[in-house]
């Protein structure tokens, strides 16, 4: 039986759904008012896609007025909202209830300007973050945050669960890559939060927006700082013959005061994997590996990259391969990037993102290890090293119940773990409906009743991304 | 003489605020007081409450580039500590003793209270973004804390921005985390001299639009000393800056010569365009600080001149500009707002007479939700309205 509670839907709400549905239709753009169940189908689920809920309506607003108007009006008759971007989200943080409206915002896709004086773009929120990047690419920028998930992935819900990806351990994650935001409140009310200059004026309310999982308001723009890129970037390659060799060698460079761009692992099963899929040339007689990018000139990478190698090998790294062509560097990313997609190809996974200190590594995958096999199943472990944020792939069958379970028992037991060893919950991926229970075991309920006065005054009716979070029975708190 | 509260401990802050709250007693919270003539006056209330007492380091792990500590820790103690490894704090908070005449050093809590950053903000970001755990004593006494230890960390609200830059006014911070980054092996500045404010930002634009590892890019005009001054600071790997050097040289070409400044020379450049320090004199001088688009910056500063005595310099490639102001009856907020009033940034009165601050919004007045979402965050952290209540904006 699946573990996650839902609440149960409103009857009142759902008695209502045609007058909801009719006055809907004077909001939006008719083309934008989904209803029927077969095209809602599309939108019960997310990437969390073992748990299902059909929306009482979807609306796919064009404009922030148009986003403004139905939040107006779900405020004023409590009909409760689900934001949703491209639906990627691994803890269930778009998922919908039966009496919720999902808020889409795909169709609000327009990059609105480009500026590379003062070094931003802005975009709409629909935006999906690897054409952020290809806008700005021919001039040789580039938007830092890089999911696994950008080909697909919007801007808006990057902002939502404050995103990271591989190349986040030198450039920092949405938070730090965000310059301001256009928002509409749960009221209607449109607002400002910073823009195409540093640091907003008055209290960090974009700081506090970002990572909100849509529950403060609704982002429909978004201004975004670009970077230029390196003159060039180079991964290699290390294989090692065990686990704890990688996770020291991680350790090591860090300490020894080098940042590289990235520095992602893969465990045995992780590599067989994605090399099955990827052909990437990944050393397939290693324990572990570790993918390690340095940029910058061509002198630069030689010596940064011989200062990296000399660490590893006395880690007893046994395999170093650097890459030699344009093509080779993206086959190595898309082996890495793929490793979701990859694993889901043989089997049902759950993917945990705790974070950890990153003196922690090789004994928290040790203890990963003991973990999933203490309920009978395998992992696949590939994550970014560099700052410690883990994805640990619990393998299981979906169809076998008793499996998923134990998958969800076993994935408590490790976010249990990285929250003992100094670390947290969730790195990137949200705490959503997946790890909401398990808040209170990083929080005293102090922390939490102040988190929630804190979305009270954003949202007092709790209306927004509501059943996310926040453990069920904590709920609005003047 | 105001009574002040000096806790040693979490605990003793807690109950101080406690106390506080009960009596609705309002209280004036600062650390060393290094910057206590920032914001708007907090005249008549009886009691103050320091956390100058609460002092040390509580964790530091140099290999996984991370320290925490308590709020009335001196910044030159964990400057001191990060040294022994050759780590720094990324974003180098300036130092306001230099504007404001104080002595007390600079603590760390008062650094994340104000969200103060360098000349390097630009590169690796404010304060805020180095900062990544607090724990904090709420207006009710609460003790809370968000993030953690770990880089990457999206559990729950970000509490830890909402505090950093809120002066005091939603909680009193107990312990700071921050990460920390390992010092460039080599620092070098590259300056041009002879240039005018359009040009100048120019030159800064077309260096951080490069890939040169630069750190930091001002522009302090002829009116400041003799000559104008332009320049970048490079840091990173020796092989790098040097690369880098040669590189945006040729880069500038089309602007002039460019002249290579190291060593303590270098060093002390940027220590005076951290701190303004070619505006702390005379002291009687009202000073703004203005974050705005680098390209509208040279506009802003011309539309201001034509209509007010001012001396100024650029940081942040033009998108942080310093302004003394030599004689206006309203520190010349009517000007300075006005010519912002459509670039999208903001200005805040850093230095002015206490009886200016009164009169004159010192932070940059809020849109109308923007204002009453601040109220309710403000009275959800602090509904007995005892932590400086007013410090930034009128009933915050």
């Amino acid at each position: 039986m699946s573990k996650i509670r839902f609440t149960e839907p409103n009857r009142e709400i759902l008695a209502r759904r045609d007058s909801i549905i009719n006055d809907l239709t004077r909001l939006v753009d008719p083309a934008g008012l989904i209803t029927s169940t077969d095209e809602c189908r599309a939108y019960e689920t997310d990437a969390l896609t073992a748990y299902r809920k059909m929306p009482l309506a979807v609306v796919l607003p064009k404009t922030t007025e148009e986003v403004s108007a139905v939040l107006k009006y779900c405020h004023d008759t409590g009909v409760k909202v689900v934001p949703r971007g491209a639906g990627t989200s691994l803890a269930g943080g778009a998922i919908p209830s039966e009496d919720a409206v999902v808020l889409g915002l795909s169709k609000m896709n327009r990059v609105l300007a480009v500026n590379y004086d003062d070094r931003f773009i802005r975009v709409e929120a629909g935006v999906t973050n690897l054409s952020v990047t290809a806008v700005v690419a021919e001039n040789g920028f580039f938007y830092a945050p890089d999911p696994s998930s950008q080909l697909a992935c919007t801007i808006g819900g990057n902002i939502a669960n404050n995103s990271g990806g591989a190349h986040c351990l030198k450039y920092g994650v949405t938070t730090n890559n965000l310059l301001g935001v256009r928002m509409v409140l749960i009221d209607g009310s449109i607002i400002d939060l910073g823009g195409d200059y540093l640091d907003s004026a008055g209290l960090d309310l974009l700081g506090l927006v970002v990572g909100s999982e849509g529950q403060l308001g609704i982002v429909t723009e978004a201004t975004l700082r670009i970077l230029k890129s390196a003159e060039g970037a180079r991964p290699v390659l290390f294989g090692f013959p065990s686990c704890e060799g990688a996770g020291k060698a991680v350790a090591d460079v860090i300490a020894a005061g080098i940042i590289p761009v990235a520095i992602e692992y893969m465990d045995k099963a992780a590599i067989e994997i994605c090399e099955a899929f990827a052909k990437a040339g990944y050393p397939l007689d290693v324990e572990a590996l570790l993918i390690v990018e340095v940029e910058g000139s061509d002198a630069e990478m030689d010596a940064t990259l011989a200062d990296i190698t000399a660490i590893a090998r006395a880690n007893g790294a046994t395999t170093v391969r650097e890459s030699r062509s344009a093509i080779e560097t993206a086959a190595i990313w898309k082996g890495r990037k793929s490793a979701f997609g990859a694993t889901g190809r043989v089997a049902d996974y759950l993917c945990m993102d705790g974070t950890v200190p990153t003196g922690k590594l090789s004994y928290v995958l040790a203890e990963i290890s003991k973990i999933v096999q203490r309920h009978g199943l395998r992992v696949a472990n590939v994550f970014h090293a560099g700052d410690g944020n883990m994805h640990p792939l619990i393998l299981y069958n979906a169809n076998d119940p008793s499996q998923q379970s134990k998958a969800e028992a076993a994935g408590d037991d490790i976010l249990r773990l990285c929250v003992e060893v100094g670390g947290c919950l969730t790195g990137e991926h949200g705490v959503g409906i997946e790890k909401r229970d398990l808040m209170r075991y990083q929080f005293d309920d102090a922390d939490l009743v102040q988190q929630i006065r804190v979305r009270a005054a954003f949202d007092p009716r709790w209306l927004l991304n509501t059943d996310k979070v926040f453990p069920l029975d904590f709920r609005c708190q003047g | 003489m105001t009574d002040c509260y000096k806790p040693r401990d979490e605990c003793g802050l807690s109950s101080a605020i406690k106390d506080a709250a009960t009596a609705k007693m309002p209280l004036v919270v600062r650390g060393a007081g290094s910057k206590s003539a920032m914001g708007r006056p907090l005249g008549g209330y009886a009691m103050s409450l320091t956390t100058e007492r609460m002092r040390g380091v509580s964790l530091y792990e140099p290999t996984e580039l991370v320290i925490g500590a308590l709020p009335g820790t001196p910044v030159s103690e964990i400057d001191r500590m990060l040294a022994k490894h050759n780590q720094m704090l990324p974003f180098e908070p300036m130092d306001h003793r230099v504007l404001f005449g104080t002595s007390a050093e600079p603590t760390i809590g008062g650094i994340v209270a104000g969200n103060v950053s360098g000349p390097r903000r630009i590169a690796v970001g404010a304060c805020r973004d180095s900062l990544i755990g607090v724990r904090l004593v709420t207006g009710r006494g609460d003790v809370v804390k968000s993030g953690g230890r770990v880089m990457k960390n999206v559990t729950g609200l970000d509490l830890v921005k909402l505090n950093c830059g809120a002066w005091g006014t939603l909680g009193v911070l107990s312990e700071v985390i921050f990460k920390v980054l390992p010092k460039p092996a080599r620092s070098l500045s590259v300056g041009l001299g002879g240039m005018n404010d359009t040009t100048a930002i120019a030159a800064l634009t077309a260096a951080l639009g490069s890939s040169f590892a630069v750190s930091a890019a001002a522009h302090i005009p002829a009116s400041i000393g003799s000559d104008s001054t332009t320049i970048v600071r490079l840091e990173g790997s020796d092989g790098s800056v040097a690369y880098g050097a040669r590189e945006l040289a040729k880069l500038w070409r089309s602007f002039g010569r460019a002249e290579l400044i190291e060593g303590d020379e270098s060093a002390n450049l940027w220590l005076r365009v951290r701190d303004a320090h070619w505006l702390a004199q005379p002291m009687d001088r009202s000073i703004w600080r203005l974050s705005l688009a680098p390209s509208k910056a040279p506009h802003v500063l011309a539309d201001i001149r034509q209509k007010l005595g001012v001396r100024y310099f650029f940081d942040w490639g033009g998108g942080l500009v310093w302004l003394a102001v030599v004689d206006a009856d309203d520190a010349g907020a009517s000007v300075v707002r006005e010519a912002m009033a459509n670039t999208g940034g903001h200005a805040t009165l850093v230095r002015a007479s206490s009886e200016m601050r009164h009169r004159i919004d010192v932070f940059e007045p809020l849109p109308p939700a923007v204002l009453k979402l601040t109220q309710e965050i403000k009275k959800c952290f602090d509904p007995d309205r005892v932590l400086n209540f007013g410090r930034m904006y009128a009933g915050i």
